[in-house]
C-alpha cells in the first residue's frame, strides 16, 4: 500500500449551533453515512471563529479545516456569516501566503434543513483534503519551515492591522469612508492581499531575529527576500517599535527584536 | 478546591449508540484523560436513573465538571444543565458531546473508526470542560409599558389585550385614525360583517380605555435600548415624543399590489379588489359581467408566495354582486382555489351554488384583457373563451409594507426576502423575534386575514406581558467581556454588533467598549474581530476552542 493511498485526513469542523450543526445533526438522524475524519467543534455563530483558531488548527498539525454558517441573509444573529465569510476569504490569503493550498480551509453555508447538503459537504471536503495530501505537501516546504510560517501567519492574523481592515470592509466598500470615499471592492480587496503580504512578511522577519542582533542582509537570507523589501518592513517594524536599530554593520543595518 | 474534577458520562442510548460504538471502552477511555476522576457508561443518560447517577457522582466524587457523551445539546443541554444546577454545579460548568446524530448514526458501518472518533470527541469535550467557568444570569427589571406600532386590527387589538392586563400601553399609528386596512374594506368574509363596524367597535374602545394613549399621524423616529429599557422616540408632526417602554410589539400591516401595467389595469375598468370594495361600499357598482383574474404578481418569478387571502377575497366579492345583482355574471379566473378550512371550504361550495362560473387558467397560458372582452384558454375544458365584461377585477397580493426594512433596521430584527417581518422561529415561536422583547403579529408578519391577525394580537400580547408581569428579565450570561487595558476604543465592535450590544464610552481610561448584557446574544462576533484582541467571549473562549483543536490534534497524531 503506497503513503497515498493509507492517507486518513484529519479535518476539523466549526459549525454554528443555528443553521450547520442543526444540519449535521438531522444527517444523523436521517442516518446519512459519511466518513468519520470530520470532528465538530459547535460555536454559537460562525463569526465566533477567530481567524487565528484556523491557524492554530494547521499549526497543530490538522489538514484541513470547515466552518460552516447559516446561508447568507439567514444568520441567527441577523450579520454574523456575513463576517465569516470576509474574514476567512482573508484566511485563505494567509494560507496562499504560507505556501498551502486555500482548498484546505472550506467555508459553505447550510441550513437546518439541509442535513443531506451537509453530508456531502463533509464526504467531498474529506475527499478533496485525502487528494491534497497530508499538510504541506503542496509546498516543498521542511516541516520545521512550515510551522514557522503558519506561526508567523497567525501572528499577522492577530494583528490589528489587517482585523481592522477585514472587520471595515462592509462599511469601506458599501458606504463611505471617513473623507467621504468610496472605495471599490477591488481596490479592497488589493488592499487587502498586499496588508496580508506585508503583515505576513513582518512576523516573519521577526520570528527569524529571535534574541539576536541581526543585519538586514542576514535577516534577508533567513526570510529568502530581498533586502531592499526587507528593509521596508523593518522600518514598519521600527515604527511599531517591535525592533529597534543597533547600528551598522558593513553596509547593512543592524536590528534586534525591541523589549527582547 | 481548585482541582479540576471531570465526570464523564457516556450513553448507550440503547442501542443507538451502544449498537455502533463500543461504549464501555469509550468510558474506560475517558478515565485515562487527565482531570478526568470519574467515568461510566449508562444505557440511558437522561432517564430518571441516568440523571440520578450523574447527582450522585457529582457529590461522591466532588465532581466540579459533567461532560455527557451522548445525543445533542440541541435537545439535551437544558436537562442536563437543569440536574447540575440540582446537584449544586453551576450549570455552565457542564459540557456536552456528541456522539449519536453526529458519530454512531453517521457511522454505523465502521464500529472502530467511529469508536476512534467518538474518543477524539470526548478528549475535545473534556479539554473544553476543564476551562469552563461558572456563570452567573444576572436580572434586570422591566419596564410595564408597551409600545405598539400600527394602529390596524392587530394592533388595536394586541394594545386592548395588553391593556386590559393593566399594563399601560402606547399604540403609534401613521395615519390620522385608527383602523388600518380595515377602513378600505366593505364587507369581511366569511360572516359579512361590516368592516366600518369592527373599526368603530374597536376604535371606542382603545379610545376609552384608560391605559391606553394613541398617538396618531405619528411615526417611530427611534428606537434605543433592550428588552425592558427601551428609549423610544416618536415623531408626531411638529413635535417630537420621548417615552420608554420594556416590550415592542410590531403590528404595521402590509399593503396591497397596485398592478400597474398589468392586464390594462386602469383604476376604472380594470381594478383591484381594494378598488371594487370601496365601489361596494360606495354603491357605485354597475357592472352585469365581472371577470375576477386570481394570481395577479403573485406565485411569480418575482414574487413566489401565495397572499392567501385573495382567493376567499374574490368568493365574498362575487357572492356579494350576484346578491345585489343576480343577473349579473361572474367569472373567477384560477390557476388554483385556496380555500382551506371547514368556513373557507363551504363558502367555494357556496359560490358555486350562486352560479359563479370557476375557470383554470395556467401561469403559461395566462389570461389577456382586450378592449371589452377577457381572452381564457380554459385549461379543464381544453379550449379558448371568450368573455365580454363591463369590469375587470384583478386580485393582488399582500406585499411588505415599503417602510418595513426601514423599521427592521431601527429595531434590529430581520424581514425575510419579501420585506415581512420574520419571527424568530416558524413553529416554536410564531410571533417573537429572536430579539428578546419585540414581538410581531398580523400582516407585519405574512398576509392573514382578520381572524388570524386577532389571533396573533392575542399571541403576541400574551408573549409580550410575560417579562412585563414578571417585572424582570434574566440575561444571558454568554456574553463578551472587555479588557479595558487593551481596548483602544476603535468601536470596530459596535459596528459589527447588530443588535447594538456594545457600545464605545468614555470613561475615567479613555474611549472604552461596553457589554450591554441585555441585549447582547452571545454571538461572538464582536470578539473573533477585535483588532487588540481585548474581547473575551464567555463560554466560547479562545482558550476553550484552542484546547478542543489541541486535544483532536493530540489524537490524531
Amino acid at each position: 500500500m503506497t503513503f497515498q493511498e493509507s492517507f486518513e485526513p484529519d479535518i476539523l469542523g466549526f459549525l454554528c449551533n443555528w443553521c450547520s450543526y442543526a444540519s449535521a445533526d438531522l444527517a444523523g438522524v436521517s442516518r446519512m453515512q459519511y466518513p468519520p475524519n470530520v470532528k465538530i467543534i459547535r460555536v454559537m455563530c460562525s463569526a465566533r471563529v477567530d481567524p487565528t483558531i484556523i491557524l492554530e488548527a494547521f499549526i497543530q498539525g490538522l489538514n484541513g479545516v470547515m466552518v460552516l454558517g447559516c446561508h447568507l441573509g439567514t444568520c441567527h444573529y441577523m450579520t454574523g456569516n456575513y463576517y465569516t465569510e470576509r474574514r476567512m476569504k482573508t484566511t485563505k490569503n494567509v494560507l496562499k501566503n504560507v505556501g498551502l493550498s486555500p482548498k484546505r480551509l472550506l467555508v459553505d453555508w447550510v441550513s437546518a434543513a439541509e442535513g443531506e447538503r451537509f453530508a456531502t459537504l463533509v464526504k467531498d471536503f474529506t475527499e478533496r483534503i485525502r487528494k491534497l495530501g497530508p499538510l504541506g505537501k503542496e509546498t516543498d516546504l521542511e516541516p520545521q519551515q512550515l510551522r514557522i510560517r503558519l506561526v508567523a501567519a497567525k501572528e499577522a492574523l492577530a494583528q490589528q492591522r489587517i482585523r481592522w481592515l477585514v472587520g471595515r470592509e462592509r462599511e469601506l466598500v458599501e458606504d463611505k469612508n471617513v473623507f467621504g470615499e468610496k472605495v471599490s471592492q477591488e481596490e479592497f480587496d488589493q488592499l487587502t492581499l498586499q496588508t496580508v503580504e506585508k503583515e505576513f512578511a513582518k512576523r516573519r522577519i521577526l520570528l527569524s531575529m529571535k534574541e539576536e542582533a541581526l543585519s538586514v542582509k542576514e535577516i534577508a537570507q533567513r526570510v529568502e527576500a530581498s533586502p531592499r523589501e526587507v528593509l521596508r518592513n523593518i522600518v514598519s517594524l521600527e515604527r511599531d517599535g517591535l525592533v529597534s536599530f543597533v547600528g551598522i554593520e558593513g553596509n547593512s543595518p543592524k536590528y534586534r527584536r525591541a523589549g527582547g | 478546591m481548585n482541582e479540576v474534577r471531570v465526570g464523564v458520562f457516556v450513553c448507550h442510548c440503547g442501542t443507538n449508540i451502544g449498537g455502533f460504538l463500543d461504549v464501555p471502552g469509550l468510558a474506560k477511555y475517558a478515565l485515562s484523560l487527565p482531570n478526568v476522576v470519574f467515568a461510566k457508561d449508562n444505557q440511558y443518560t437522561c432517564s430518571e436513573a441516568g440523571l440520578t447517577e450523574i447527582k450522585n457522582a457529582i457529590a461522591e466524587n466532588k465532581l466540579n465538571r459533567v461532560v455527557v457523551a451522548s445525543c445533542t445539546p440541541r435537545t439535551h443541554e437544558p436537562l442536563f444543565r437543569s440536574i447540575c444546577k440540582d446537584a449544586g454545579l453551576n450549570p455552565y460548568l457542564f459540557q456536552f458531546v456528541n456522539i449519536r446524530d453526529q458519530c454512531s448514526w453517521v457511522h454505523m458501518q465502521e464500529r472502530e473508526r467511529a469508536t476512534e472518533k467518538a474518543k477524539a470527541l470526548i478528549r475535545m469535550g473534556v479539554a473544553r470542560a476543564v476551562l469552563l467557568e461558572p456563570l452567573e444570569e444576572t436580572e434586570i427589571e422591566v419596564n410595564p409599558c408597551a409600545l405598539v406600532i400600527g394602529g390596524g386590527i392587530a394592533g388595536m387589538t394586541c394594545a386592548l389585550s395588553l391593556a386590559n392586563r393593566g399594563f399601560e400601553v402606547k399604540l403609534v399609528e401613521k395615519e390620522d385614525r385608527l383602523g388600518g386596512t380595515l377602513n378600505s374594506l366593505y364587507k369581511l368574509y366569511p360572516a359579512n360583517e361590516e368592516a366600518s363596524k369592527l373599526v368603530q367597535d374597536k376604535t371606542k374602545k382603545v379610545k376609552n380605555n384608560p391605559n391606553i394613549e394613541v398617538l396618531t399621524s405619528s411615526e417611530v423616529k427611534e428606537v434605543e435600548g433592550f428588552i425592558g429599557n427601551y428609549d423610544v422616540t416618536v415623531r408626531q408632526g411638529e413635535k417630537e415624543r420621548l417615552f420608554k417602554a420594556g416590550v415592542i410589539i410590531v403590528a404595521t400591516g402590509a399593503e396591497t399590489l397596485k398592478p400597474m401595467g398589468m392586464y390594462g389595469y386602469d383604476g376604472e375598468n380594470v381594478v383591484t379588489h381594494m378598488e371594487l370594495e370601496r365601489m361596494l361600499k360606495e354603491g357605485r357598482l354597475n357592472a352585469d359581467m365581472v371577470v375576477m383574474i386570481q394570481c395577479v404578481g403573485s406565485r411569480n418569478e418575482k414574487r413566489v408566495y401565495c397572499s392567501k387571502v385573495c382567493c376567499p377575497t374574490a368568493l365574498k366579492n362575487a357572492i356579494l354582486i350576484k346578491e345585489a345583482k343576480p343577473n349579473a355574471q361572474v367569472f373567477v379566473l384560477y390557476r388554483d382555489m385556496v380555500t382551506p378550512g371547514t368556513k373557507y371550504e363551504d363558502y367555494y361550495g357556496k359560490a358555486r351554488e350562486t352560479g359563479i362560473t370557476f375557470i383554470k387558467y395556467s401561469p403559461e397560458r395566462k389570461p389577456v384583457v382586450e378592449n371589452g372582452s377577457v381572452r381564457v384558454y380554459d385549461e379543464l375544458l381544453g379550449e379558448e373563451l371568450v368573455l365580454p365584461y363591463d369590469l375587470v377585477v384583478l386580485s393582488t397580493p399582500m406585499v411588505a409594507h415599503r417602510n418595513s426594512t426601514d423599521l427592521a433596521q431601527k429595531l434590529k430584527v430581520p424581514v425575510d426576502e419579501n420585506g415581512f417581518f420574520l419571527e424568530a422561529h416558524v413553529k416554536l415561536r410564531p410571533v417573537d423575534f429572536a430579539t428578546d422583547g419585540i414581538y410581531v403579529c398580523g400582516c407585519a408578519h405574512w398576509p392573514a386575514n382578520i381572524g388570524e391577525s386577532i389571533s396573533q394580537a392575542y399571541g403576541a400580547a400574551s408573549r409580550a406581558s410575560i417579562p412585563m408581569s414578571v417585572g424582570r428579565v434574566k440575561t444571558e450570561p454568554l456574553i463578551p467581556v472587555i479588557d479595558e487595558d487593551e481596548c483602544s476604543g476603535c468601536g470596530l465592535c459596535e459596528l459589527t454588533c447588530p443588535f447594538k450590544a456594545i457600545q464605545v464610552e468614555e470613561t475615567e481610561k479613555g474611549r472604552k467598549a461596553k457589554v450591554i448584557a441585555a441585549s447582547c446574544k452571545g454571538c461572538g462576533a464582536c470578539g473573533a474581530g477585535c483588532p487588540q484582541r481585548a474581547i473575551t467571549m464567555r463560554h466560547f473562549t479562545d482558550e476553550q476552542l484552542v484546547a478542543q483543536v489541541i486535544a483532536l490534534a493530540e489524537v490524531t497524531h
